[in-house]
């Protein structure tokens, strides 16, 4: 009875989560990366293996969201200027592994007396690599500022972009299409997407950030992630409808948002959203293996993708070497693009939709592709195996690689104070980085040059983030208490080596960050002592005189401060302290004016230097 | 301190005295600002007071002449009946740009060393002290490193005997000063 009740989404998802991690962790454990995991998991509950989902087709459509949002984080991470930078990486080297792949696959295949299309389509398909494992795999190894990273996320960069000339050309060498209607079926989508490509960098560019702030303004973090989601799901279809890669969509929403303030908060929210999708993904490839088929033609399944793997291997490795890699970081990037990846799906499927090749080929192909994805992890841990020491070496070396944007100072909170610590700083030439979780402080300081990420200090992912791990100093400029010392807590202990200076509240405060050994300010300390100076000025004292006794009166307080911390939970001590305290400042603080009044003060700006001159016959030592 | 190459090396060669007691004023009062009594503690703890600095304008820098100026105070540190200081030793390690042969009467400074530190001389014979002969460094303009590290050590090695009792001999100018004064034309060829 209860069975009936249970929609098969949920179930279907209790399977997914269910297997994912049982699955993971053990192939983690073992070394083997989560990828393999995702994979086998997907095989063991699969039709082949335990038949406990069916709809693997919907499944793996809805699960290359995965890769859409990974697109989407990686353009946060580049900048316009940063994409400018690798343009030539872009174009050289994926036009070129594009091209070469294609074009000698076709050449093989004609050769080889296959059908022309078929061999086309092949060497199209056979030419796309997995983004999906490629980032995840360069993720895990820590490799995406390196070189060989670099490269392969430019190569992998052009094949997105590829998507585009590929499904035009599979519409015009479609049997019996008309080549005249083809061509002016094209100008129409061409001016289409390019109308939408500018729509969206105008929209991005001015729309997007205001928009951003009056979400953000709402102080609901769960509405900021539904408009993060439904920006990205909303580009990626538009996309779609004018026949552009969504993954090129969400990509290009990225860019335009890498610069703004909000990129670490997007960068957090949607990463847990990718990370299931794209588990999901690979989940469902393992699941699309068609496990029958391939015990059906063994040899020539297994055979091709084990051809095309060693092929795409020799080729990227002589790529990388025209570029200029190292050996290492070459084979890094062979390994890393090897296998065939999830767009030959896209395009064997859209292949047999336009009849270029049929459907007993594409399922062939597809499960050449799946066989091609798990050879990857299995490759990288020859790798690994064989360059062990040597990435060992370079994980050391690591500090300085990968520094580049990671600033020596943080300063959390951009209010009163974080603002002028900022403009100190930045005026040496010193530039912070600053995190706020007011929006409109963020626009107001903008407006004036500013800049400031905004995000939550008390979240560690956010420190993570801002590069706590590799910082020098740690400001805690923020208003709430409580979140300050929470903070300084949960950094000291996982970051002992980062310095904090903190702004605090009051007295009691700054016994809790003595009890951490953090060197704080209280905040409005200062500002009073100067109060009290100009208050002494107005009752007479010379300039010289105020500053000094609030100089004294400054420093009385800092000693107390300090022989009361180790009594500070004991009220009546604090309380004697107090009263004894207070008697010795008064005595030293009018003993200067008795001494000032008889003269005998050493001060000679106190204008009464002339009697001490006089008295002192035997000649002080203040006498010019 | 940031920008002297003499000073520091100097600087670390006393910290790496056991019977010195470094007290950097400037990284201590940074607002130039003195406290007077935690300074006379401290000054009433030693037995030997060494004030290293370079020469600036003919005299030690503002933060020590303020030093003098609080710390040394009427009734503690002089004055008919304050003997606080009494039998203590006062001594400068001073550094100077030019060599020695400039701070002559005909030299390119007019006066020597030893004239121009006499505010520092009768000052410590104010408080009772015993004003010691100062240790130099000079011509710095163009000392080179090693030659830098050897006055270092000597530096290091001139504390040690101080402290020990060993120091350099007291400075009595006072009777020289008169003979000086009724013949100067002599004097040149003295000194």
């Amino acid at each position: 009875m209860a069975e009936a009740h249970i929609p098969s989404l949920l179930l279907e998802s209790v399977i997914y989560l269910g297997a994912a991690v049982l699955a993971v962790p053990i192939f983690r454990r073992i070394g083997l990366g989560s990828v393999l995991g995702y994979l086998f998991a997907g095989v063991v509950i699969g039709p082949w293996g335990l038949g406990l989902v069916a709809d693997t087709d919907t499944v793996l459509h809805f699960s290359e969201f995965g890769v859409v949002m990974m697109l989407f984080l990686i353009g946060l991470e580049i900048d316009p200027d940063k994409l400018m930078e690798l343009r030539l990486p872009i174009f050289g080297m994926g036009g070129l592994q594009v091209l070469l792949t294609a074009g000698l696959v076709y050449g093989v295949g004609t050769a080889f007396n296959l059908d022309w299309r078929l061999s086309l389509v092949v060497g199209m398909g056979v030419a796309m690599s997995s983004t999906a494992i490629a980032m995840q795999v360069l993720a895990e190894q820590g490799a995406l500022n390196r070189p060989s990273g670099r490269s392969a996320f430019s190569v992998l960069l052009f094949q997105d972009l590829a998507v585009i000339p590929i499904m035009i050309l599979l519409l015009v060498i479609a049997p019996g299409a008309h080549v005249s209607n083809g061509v002016h079926m094209d100008w129409l989508a061409i001016l289409k997407a390019v109308a939408l490509v500018i729509l969206l960098i105008l929209g991005g560019k001015y729309l997007l950030r205001p928009v951003l702030r009056y979400i953000a303004n709402t102080g609901l973090r769960e509405i900021f992630i539904a408009f993060a989601l439904f920006l990205i799901i909303g580009v990626s279809i538009l996309m779609t409808l004018v026949g552009l890669s969504m993954a090129l969509g969400a990509f290009i929403s990225g860019v335009l948002l890498a610069d703004s303030e909000y990129r670490q908060e997007l960068e957090l929210d949607i990463e847990p959203f990718k990370g299931l999708l794209l588990g999901l993904f690979f989940i469902s490839v393992g699941m699309s293996v068609n496990l029958g088929m391939v015990l059906q033609h063994p040899v020539l399944i297994v055979g091709l993708a084990l051809a095309f793997v060693s092929f795409k291997l020799v080729l990227l490795f002589g790529l990388a070497k025209v570029f200029r890699l190292n050996n290492a970081g070459g084979l890094m990037f062979a390994v890393t693009l090897s296998q065939v990846g999830e767009f030959a799906f896209v395009i064997f499927s859209a292949a047999v939709d336009t009849k270029v090749i049929s459907y007993e080929h594409s399922a062939v192909l597809n499960s050449v592709v799946a066989i091609s994805m798990v050879t990857t992890p299995l490759l990288l841990l020859v790798y690994q195996f064989a360059y062990r020491r040597r990435l060992q070496q370079r994980r050391q070396n690591r500090k300085f690689d990968e520094f580049d944007e990671e600033r020596p100072i943080i300063i959390a909170g951009f209010g009163r104070v974080g603002q002028i610590v900022t403009r100190l700083l930045t005026g040496v030439g010193v530039e912070p980085t600053v995190i706020e979780h007011d929006p409109n402080q963020i626009e107001l300081m903008r407006s004036f040059g500013y800049r400031a990420y905004y995000g939550d200090i008390t979240r560690p992912d956010v420190l993570r983030a801002a590069g706590i791990a590799n910082a020098r100093l740690l400001i805690l400029a923020i208003d709430n208490a409580e979140d300050a010392i929470e903070t300084a807590r949960y950094v000291r202990q996982h970051y002992p080596d980062v310095k904090i200076l903190a702004r605090v509240r009051n007295r009691t405060y700054v016994f809790d960050y003595m009890d951490l050994g953090i060197d704080c300010v209280r905040e409005t300390f200062l500002g009073a002592v100067h109060l009290g100076e100009k208050a002494l000025r107005e009752m007479g004292y010379t300039p010289f005189h105020a500053y000094s006794t609030a100089w004294k009166f400054r420093r009385h307080d800092e000693g107390m401060m300090r022989d009361l911390h180790p009594i500070h939970t004991d009220m009546q001590k604090v309380v004697s302290y107090n009263v004894r305290t207070r008697q010795d400042l008064q005595h030293t603080l009018s003993r200067d004016m008795e001494e000032i009044v008889a003269g005998l003060n050493n001060n000679i700006w106190g204008g009464r230097s002339e009697d001490s001159l006089s008295e002192s016959e035997d000649g002080s030592p203040q006498s010019p | 301190m940031e920008g002297s190459r003499i000073n520091r090396a100097l600087l670390e060669a006393a910290t790496g005295c056991e019977c010195v007691q470094v007290h950097d004023l400037y990284a201590t009062y940074p607002e130039q600002m003195i406290d007077v009594s935690h300074e006379q503690a401290l000054v009433f703890q030693h037995d030997v007071l060494v004030f290293q600095h370079p020469l600036h304008w003919y005299s030690c820098p503002a933060l020590l002449k303020s030093w003098l100026d609080m710390v040394l105070s009427y009734g503690w540190a002089h004055g008919d009946v304050s003997t606080q200081l009494a039998g203590k030793s006062w001594v400068h390690a001073i550094s100077t740009g030019g060599a020695d042969s400039v701070y002559q009467r005909r030299g390119y400074h007019h006066f020597t060393l030893a004239e121009l530190l006499r505010p520092f001389e009768q000052s410590a014979r104010l408080c009772n002290m015993q004003y010691l002969q100062p240790f130099l460094t000079q011509a710095t303009d163009t000392l080179s490193d090693t030659a830098l590290q050897a006055q270092a050590d000597s530096y290091a090695a001139w504390l040690k005997e101080l402290a020990e009792g060993d120091g350099p001999p007291v400075v009595e100018s006072v009777q020289a000063e008169e003979a000086q004064y009724l013949e100067p034309v002599r004097d040149v060829k003295d000194i």
